[in-house]
């Protein structure tokens, strides 16, 4: 019996704190990410030949986001009849943006404003034997220039 | 050291290839902060434990890349990855590569 109480004590939590938690990120990744438009990310794996560059860094920024005890259960649950992962499906949301974001935070820090070849990376980080998927870990990189634009 | 993950680095000639260049880091992380992201993992959201570590990991692997650069007398790398692999339960390799190249500024 009592293990049935701390499993629903533990949902409960779960519930309750990651849904804050997660609204909150999502709240601050929205708002950053309209403070960095400026920055332009580009995917393409060489600058244009137009463009006059006249410095070059390699920046990245990385992120690890766990998922909460609620969401397992959940997502536990959905494993049984497939489909969509919503509960994970919004962890590696998080991850990539929060990443992404670091990265446009190093590359604005050396006065870059276009980052070129961007890669992202993601890995899972294994708690125990048993929880295969606790949490992510998202590394994204680029080349970070500073150009002369007409 | 010029770095970069790009084939070229703009402004800049390649002179001279000198060949594949790597450093790599297994971590794991102590039993504290292991037992703390296992609170965490009730509630979700961020391990900054393990962000800090991970980084700190992948800029030693960097480091060790940059030395083998230096020691075979290169002043670039260009075209560097990363990857990560899970090695054991709770250590990870973080392993960073690219090629050595001497640049030249471009007349």
């Amino acid at each position: 019996m009592a293990d049935l109480y701390i499993f629903l004590i533990l949902l409960a939590l779960g519930f309750t704190i990651g849904t804050t938690v997660e609204k909150r990120h999502f709240r601050s990744l929205i708002r950053r990410e309209a403070e960095h438009a400026d920055l332009l990310l580009i995917a393409s794996k060489l600058p244009t030949p137009d463009l006059k560059i006249s410095e070059s860094h390699l920046v990245g920024g990385n992120a690890v986001i766990s998922v909460d005890y609620f969401k397992r259960f959940v997502a536990g649950l959905r494993n049984l009849v497939g489909g969509r992962m919503n509960a994970y499906e919004s962890l590696v949301d998080r991850a990539r943006r929060e990443a992404l974001l670091r990265l446009k935070d190093e590359a604005k820090q050396l006065g870059a404003d276009m980052v070129f070849n961007i890669k992202i990376e993601t890995a899972s980080i294994s708690q125990s034997a048993n929880k295969a998927l606790g949490s992510i870990e998202v590394y994204a990189y680029g080349t970070a220039v500073k150009t002369a634009r007409q | 050291m010029q770095l970069s993950n790009l084939e070229i680095v703009p402004g800049q000639r390649i002179v001279k290839h000198l060949g594949l260049v790597q450093g790599s880091t297994v971590r794991a992380k102590h039993a504290g902060k292991d037992f703390l992201a296992g609170i965490k993992n009730i509630f979700g959201g961020e391990l900054m434990a393990y962000t800090e570590l991970l980084q700190e990991s992948r800029e030693e692997a960097m480091k060790r890349m940059v030395e083998q650069a230096e020691a075979v007398g290169a002043n670039a790398v260009v075209n560097i990855r990363f990857s990560t692999s899970s090695v054991t339960m709770g250590a990870a390799e973080l392993f960073a590569y690219g090629t050595a190249v001497v640049l030249e500024p471009r007349a």
